[in-house]
C-alpha cells in the first residue's frame, strides 16, 4: 500500500486533532491515532513528531504529564490546553481555507 | 531549568524508547523478526541524537547552556597552555587599558556635558571678530567688557537667565609667601544660570552683586575640605584675597568645578568685588573698563528658543550695545572695527575649554596611536589562534565528522577569543583607570594644574566593552571561521604530515605578521619623531642661561604706595636682595621668560607707516647680566636714564631686522609707538643691541623683544619680577631673599620659581607626547618581534620534514638559514615598504605638535625602518638557527 507522508504544516493539525478526540495520549499512540484514522495513508516521521510536540509544548498548545501505560510502561502523556483548543479551529479553518483553494485550482478545465 | 538539563535528555530518551519499542512491538504483530521489527523501528527514527540536540535547542534556555559549556571548554583549553593565556592577556590588557585610558581624557576633555542641570539648554554668548581691535584681555576667556555685559544684559531677550564669569587668581596670605586661590569671579545669576544648589550655607545671588558690594565668597567643596577639613564652622569666617577681607557665604557642590573643562576653583567672588580687589585697576569702575576684555558670558535659554533665534536677537541688540561701549582711546578705525563686532549664541553643553582646543590634536592622536596599538596585538593573538587552531585542526574534523555543527564549533572557538578579551577588557580597564589618572599628574605642573574629572561614566565603560568585543572579533573570528570551514575528510587525510602543502595555509599568518610590521614602523617612526622633537625643544638655543636662576614674583598692593613712590621701592627692594649672600646678579623685570604673560605693543617705524607689533618687558639695569643675554652692541641702561631724561630703549637683533634701518647703525635710530588720538607719540632712542632670546613660548622661534628702563615708566605697577643669578642652591637663596624681602616690609608677598622649571614645565606637552609614543612603539615593536619569532617558528616546525630532505641531500647549514631569513626578509620587507607609506602619509597628523623637524623627516624615518628590520632580523635569529641545528635523520622521522 502506498504510503504518503504528512504534508508540511499539518502535523500540528493532526496532532492536535488526535488529542481533541482522545483526550489524553502519548507520542505512540497519536502516531498510530493518524495512521489508523487515514487507514495508514498518513505516515508520522518519528523525527517530525517528537520536535513538534516539543514545539507545541514551548507554545502552550498541549500540556505533559508522565503516567503508565496499558503495558505497564512510564508514558509521557499529552493533554491538549484551551490554547490548544483555540489553536486546532485556527488550524482547522485555515487547512479547508486551503484546500478548498487546491481544489478550486485543480477543478477550474 | 537549566540544571534540569540531563533530565531532560532522560526524559525525552525514555520517551522515544518507548515509541521505538511500540513500534517494533507492531511490526512484529504484523509478521516481522524482532531483530528485523527492532532495527526497521530504529531506522525510522534516525539520528536520535540530532533529535535530541534539536529538540532541546527548540527550549530558549539552552542558549545560555551552550554558552556556559563554552566557557567551561574555553578556560579548559586556556587552562592546557596557560603560556600563551598569559601572553594573550597581557597584550590585552595592555592594548586596552591604554586605549581606555586615553579615551577617558578624550572624554573628561572633550565629550562629557557640564555637571549642572539641563546643560543642553545652556549656551555661551560669543562676540564673534574678525579683527581684534587692542583692549587689555585678562584671563583665558576674555570675551567681553564690564559695560558691554551692562548693555546685553538689559537689552537680551533670548535667555531666561544670563551671567558672566572670569577666572583669576589671587593671594590668600597676608605677607610673606604668596598662597595663590584659583577664583572664578561670577555675576549674581551665575548659579542660577547653571541651576547649582549649595552645599552649605548659601551661594552668590543678584543680591551680592551689586555696585561697592561687601562681596561673600562660597568656597569650592574640595577647597572647604582642603583648608576647613570639612567644618561648618568655615562658614562666616573671612577670607583674605590679595589683602581684602571677605566673609565666606557658602559651599559648592562636591561635583561642581565650574564651567571650565580642565580646570577648578578655590573660590567663587562676586564680579563687584573687583573694584574692591584691584582699586584704581578695577575692571569695573576705572576709566579703563571699556578696554578691559575680562568676562565670559553664559545664559540659559528661554523655553523653546533655539540658538539660532537667539544669535538673530543678540546680533540685532549688537549694534546699540556696541555704539554705547566704545572704548574712548579708539581711533576711527578702530572703531570702524569695533562696531562691527556680532554678539552669538554657541552651544554650552561641554562647558567652555582651553584645554580642549589646546590638546584635542594630541589627544585624537593619541588615541588613534593607542588604536594602532591594540591592532598590532590583535594581529598577534589572531596569529597564535591561527597555529593553535591549525594544530586541532584533527580534533575538529573529527567533530564536524560526527555531526557538530558548523555554527556550533566556530562558537566553540570564538569563546576562547571572547573569553580572553572579556578578561583582557577587565584587566585593561583598571589599568586604565591607574593610567589616566597619572596621565592628568603628568600633565599637570605646579604653575598650572591640569584638573579633569576622571570617573568612568557610560562612554567609557561602553568605549572598554566594545573594544572587547571587536578584539573578539578581529583575533578570534579569522581562525574559527577557517578551522570551521575546511572540509574534515582533507584535514583528516593531512593531519600531522605537512610536508610542503603549508604554504597555503599560512598565508594569512603572513599577511598579519607584514601588517604588524607595518603598523609598528608607523609607531616607531612617531616615537622617534616626538623623542626627537621634544630634544630638539630641550637642546634649543635659548639666548639665555636658565640654570641658576631663581624668579621672585613680588605684589605689593597691600602697601598702597602712590605711582610716584612705588620705582624707588622696587629699587629699594632689589638693593636688598642683591645683599643677599650668594647672589651673584639680579634684576627687576615686568616678567620672566615663558612665565605665560606677554605683552605687545605697536611700532611705528620712520615714516610712521610701516610698523607691526613686537613684545615688550620693562627691566632695571642689570637685567642682561643677570640673565647672560649677550650684549652686541651699545649699553646696558643705567641709573643715568630717568625720567627727566630722553626715552631710550634695548632691543634685540629679530627687532633691529624688522624695524630698523640696515643701512645704519641700530644704536642711535629712533622710532615711536603707537598711540590712542590725542596721546602724545614720543620718539624712543635704541642705546643698546642685545642677542635674542626665548620670550614666551619654547615652540616659537625668536620675536622681537623691546626692553624699556624701569625708571622712565610712567604708571610703576605694584607688581614685579626679581630675576635672581646666585652661586647656592635655589632653596636656600629663596629663604635667603624672603627674609631681605619681608625684611623691607613684612606686607610684601612673594612668590618663587627656578626658571629651569618655569621653562620645562612648558614643554609637559611635548614630554607626553615624547613619552607615551615612546611606550607606544616600544610596545609595537615587541608584540611584532614576538609575531615574527611565533609565525617562523612555527614554520619551521612544520616543514622539519623538508628540512630534513633537504639537508640529507646536501644543503648547507647557511643554505637552510637561508632559507628561512629570505622568506622572513620578504615579510619584513613587504611590511616596511606599506608601513613607511601609511608613515608618511600618518605623519601630516602630528605636524602642528613638532619642533624643529618636519613629520616626513627622512633621517627619522630611516632610522625607524633600520631599528625595525634589526630587531626584526634578531627575532627570526633563533628559529632560523634551530633549523639548520637539525640533525636530517631526526628531522626525517618528525611527525
Amino acid at each position: 500500500m502506498h504510503r504518503n507522508e504528512i504534508p508540511p504544516g499539518t502535523l500540528y493539525l493532526l496532532i492536535l486533532k488526535a488529542l481533541a478526540r482522545s483526550g489524553e495520549l502519548h507520542g505512540f499512540e497519536i502516531a498510530r491515532w493518524i495512521e489508523q484514522v487515514s487507514d495508514d495513508v498518513l505516515q508520522v516521521e518519528e523525527g517530525s513528531l517528537y520536535p513538534a510536540l516539543q514545539r507545541m509544548l514551548i507554545r502552550g498548545w498541549v500540556k505533559a504529564k508522565w503516567g503508565v501505560t496499558a503495558g505497564n510502561r512510564r508514558a509521557r502523556y499529552y493533554r491538549l490546553t484551551t490554547l490548544g483548543r483555540e489553536q486546532l479551529e485556527v488550524e482547522v479553518s485555515e487547512f479547508n481555507r486551503v484546500v478548498a483553494a487546491i481544489t478550486r485550482a485543480i477543478q477550474t478545465a | 531549568m537549566l540544571w534540569r538539563g540531563s533530565r531532560f535528555d532522560a526524559d525525552l530518551e525514555q520517551e522515544m524508547r518507548l515509541h521505538q519499542e511500540l513500534r517494533a512491538q507492531e511490526q512484529v504483530e504484523r509478521g516481522l523478526s524482532p531483530e528485523e521489527a527492532h532495527y526497521a523501528a530504529e531506522r525510522r527514527f534516525g539520528n536520535r541524537l540530532v533529535l535530541r540536540e534539536e529538540s532541546r535547542d527548540m527550549w530558549n534556555w539552552n542558549w545560555l547552556e551552550t554558552f556556559l559549556q563554552d566557557i567551561r571548554y574555553g578556560l579548559r583549553t586556556l587552562a592546557k597552555s596557560p603560556g600563551f593565556a598569559v601572553v594573550a592577556l597581557l597584550t590585552l590588557a595592555l592594548g586596552i587599558g591604554a586605549n581606555a585610558a586615553i579615551f577617558q581624557l578624550v572624554d573628561a576633555v572633550r565629550l562629557r556635558t557640564l555637571p549642572v542641570k539641563d546643560p543642553q539648554s545652556l549656551a555661551i554668548v560669543h562676540l564673534k571678530r574678525d579683527f581684534w581691535v587692542s583692549g587689555n584681555f585678562n584671563g583665558p576667556y576674555a570675551e567681553l567688557t564690564y559695560p558691554l555685559w551692562q548693555q546685553i544684559r538689559q537689552q537680551q531677550q533670548a535667555f531666561s537667565s544670563i551671567a558672566v564669569w572670569s577666572s583669576d587668581q589671587t593671594n590668600l596670605a597676608t605677607g610673606g609667601e604668596m598662597d595663590i586661590a584659583h577664583d572664578i569671579w561670577v555675576s549674581g545669576d551665575f548659579f542660577t544660570v547653571l541651576g547649582v544648589q549649595p552645599f552649605l550655607g548659601r551661594l552668590i545671588s543678584l543680591g551680592d552683586d551689586q555696585p561697592g558690594c561687601a562681596g561673600g565668597v562660597d568656597l569650592s567643596y574640595a577647597f572647604w575640605q582642603r583648608r576647613y577639613g570639612g567644618a561648618a564652622s568655615a562658614i562666616g569666617q573671612t577670607v583674605t584675597l590679595d589683602g581684602h577681607p571677605f566673609p565666606i557665604v557658602g559651599v559648592t557642590p562636591p561635583g561642581f568645578y565650574g564651567v571650565s573643562v580642565g580646570d577648578r576653583f578655590d573660590l567663587a567672588v562676586p564680579v563687584c568685588a573687583d573694584a574692591t580687589v584691584y582699586g584704581e585697576y578695577s575692571r569695573i569702575t576705572s576709566p579703563d573698563a571699556r578696554h578691559d576684555w575680562w568676562l565670559a558670558m553664559i545664559g540659559r535659554l528661554n523655553p523653546g528658543w533655539s540658538l539660532d533665534r537667539a544669535t538673530a536677537q543678540l546680533a540685532a541688540i549688537s549694534p546699540g550695545a556696541l555704539q554705547a561701549t566704545i572704548p574712548p582711546q579708539y581711533d576711527a578705525d578702530h572703531v570702524k572695527h569695533y562696531l562691527s563686532y556680532k554678539l552669538e549664541a554657541l552651544p554650552a553643553a561641554n562647558g567652555f575649554s582651553n584645554l580642549r582646543q589646546s590638546s584635542s590634536t594630541s589627544l585624537w592622536l593619541l588615541l588613534g596611536l593607542s588604536g594602532l596599538v591594540l591592532l598590532i596585538a590583535c594581529a598577534n593573538l589572531a596569529n597564535l589562534m591561527l597555529a593553535r587552531a591549525s594544530t586541532r585542526g584533527p580534533e575538529i574534523a573529527v567533530r564536524l565528522a560526527l555531526g557538530a555543527s558548523r555554527g556550533r564549533l566556530i562558537r566553540q572557538l570564538l569563546s576562547e577569543s571572547a573569553l580572553l578579551a572579556v578578561a583582557g577588557a577587565l584587566c585593561g580597564g583598571i589599568l586604565a583607570a591607574t593610567l589616566s589618572r597619572s596621565l592628568v599628574a603628568f600633565i599637570s605642573t605646579p604653575n598650572s594644574s591640569v584638573f579633569l574629572d576622571m570617573h568612568a561614566d557610560w562612554r567609557v565603560l561602553g568605549f572598554v566593552a566594545g573594544l572587547a568585543i571587536l578584539t573578539t572579533l578581529l583575533f578570534g573570528l579569522a581562525p574559527a571561521l577557517r578551522s570551521g570551514s575546511a572540509p574534515p575528510g582533507s584535514v583528516l587525510k593531512t593531519a600531522g604530515r605537512g610536508m610542503t602543502s603549508g604554504r597555503e595555509r599560512f598565508r594569512l599568518q603572513r599577511i598579519l605578521v607584514a601588517a604588524q610590521v607595518a603598523l609598528s614602523l608607523v609607531l616607531l617612526a612617531g616615537a622617534l619623531l616626538f623623542a626627537r622633537s621634544l630634544l630638539n625643544l630641550m637642546t634649543r638655543p635659548l639666548g639665555l642661561q636658565q640654570d641658576g636662576v631663581l624668579v621672585a614674583n613680588v605684589a605689593f598692593q597691600r602697601l598702597n604706595l602712590p605711582e610716584a613712590r612705588r620705582s624707588s621701592f622696587v629699587a629699594e627692594l632689589l638693593d636688598s636682595i642683591r645683599a643677599v649672600p650668594g647672589v651673584a646678579a639680579a634684576a627687576a623685570s615686568n616678567r620672566s621668560p615663558v612665565n605665560g604673560n606677554s605683552s605687545n605693543t605697536e611700532i611705528l617705524a620712520e615714516n610712521d607707516i610701516t610698523g607691526g607689533q613686537s613684545w615688550e618687558d620693562r627691566v632695571s639695569p642689570g637685567y642682561f647680566q643677570t640673565t647672560e643675554i649677550p650684549f652686541l652692541a651699545g649699553r646696558d641702561f643705567s641709573p643715568n636714564d630717568s625720567a627727566d631724561s630722553p626715552k631710550v630703549v634695548i632691543v634685540n637683533l629679530v627687532f633691529v631686522k624688522k624695524f630698523l634701518s640696515p643701512s645704519k647703525n641700530p644704536v642711535g635710530q629712533q622710532f615711536r609707538l603707537d598711540a590712542p588720538p590725542g596721546m602724545p607719540k614720543p620718539y624712543y632712542s635704541v642705546v643698546g643691541v642685545v642677542g635674542d632670546s626665548v620670550y614666551n613660548d619654547m615652540h616659537e622661534q625668536f620675536v622681537p623683544i623691546v626692553y624699556f628702563p624701569r625708571a622712565q615708566d610712567e604708571h610703576p605697577n605694584i607688581y614685579v619680577t626679581f630675576l635672581i643669578r646666585s652661586r647656592v642652591s635655589s632653596a636656600s637663596l629663596a629663604n635667603g631673599v624672603k627674609h631681605a624681602i619681608t625684611g623691607a616690609n613684612p606686607e610684601v608677598d612673594v612668590q618663587f620659581v627656578v626658571l629651569r622649571t618655569q621653562l620645562r614645565d612648558s614643554l609637559v606637552q611635548d614630554e607626553l607626547m615624547a613619552t607615551l609614543c615612546g611606550f607606544f612603539g616600544g610596545l609595537a615593536v615587541l608584540l611584532a618581534a614576538l609575531g615574527l619569532y611565533g609565525v617562523i617558528s612555527y614554520t619551521v616546525a612544520q616543514r622539519t620534514n623538508e628540512i630534513g630532505i633537504r639537508m640529507a641531500l646536501g644543503a648547507q647549514r647557511s643554505g637552510i638559514v637561508g632559507l628561512v631569513l629570505r622568506e622572513v626578509a620578504v615579510l619584513i620587507g613587504i611590511g616596511i615598504a606599506i608601513g613607511a607609506g601609511l608613515a608618511l602619509g600618518g605623519g601630516r597628523a602630528a605636524s602642528s605638535l613638532l619642533y624643529g623637524l618636519k613629520a616626513n623627516d627622512p633621517l627619522t624615518l630611516a632610522l625607524a625602518v633600520m631599528l625595525l628590520a634589526a630587531i626584526g632580523l634578531a627575532a627570526i635569529f633563533v628559529p632560523a638557527r634551530r633549523a639548520s641545528r637539525l640533525d636530517p635523520m631526526v628531522a626525517l622521522r618528525y611527525e
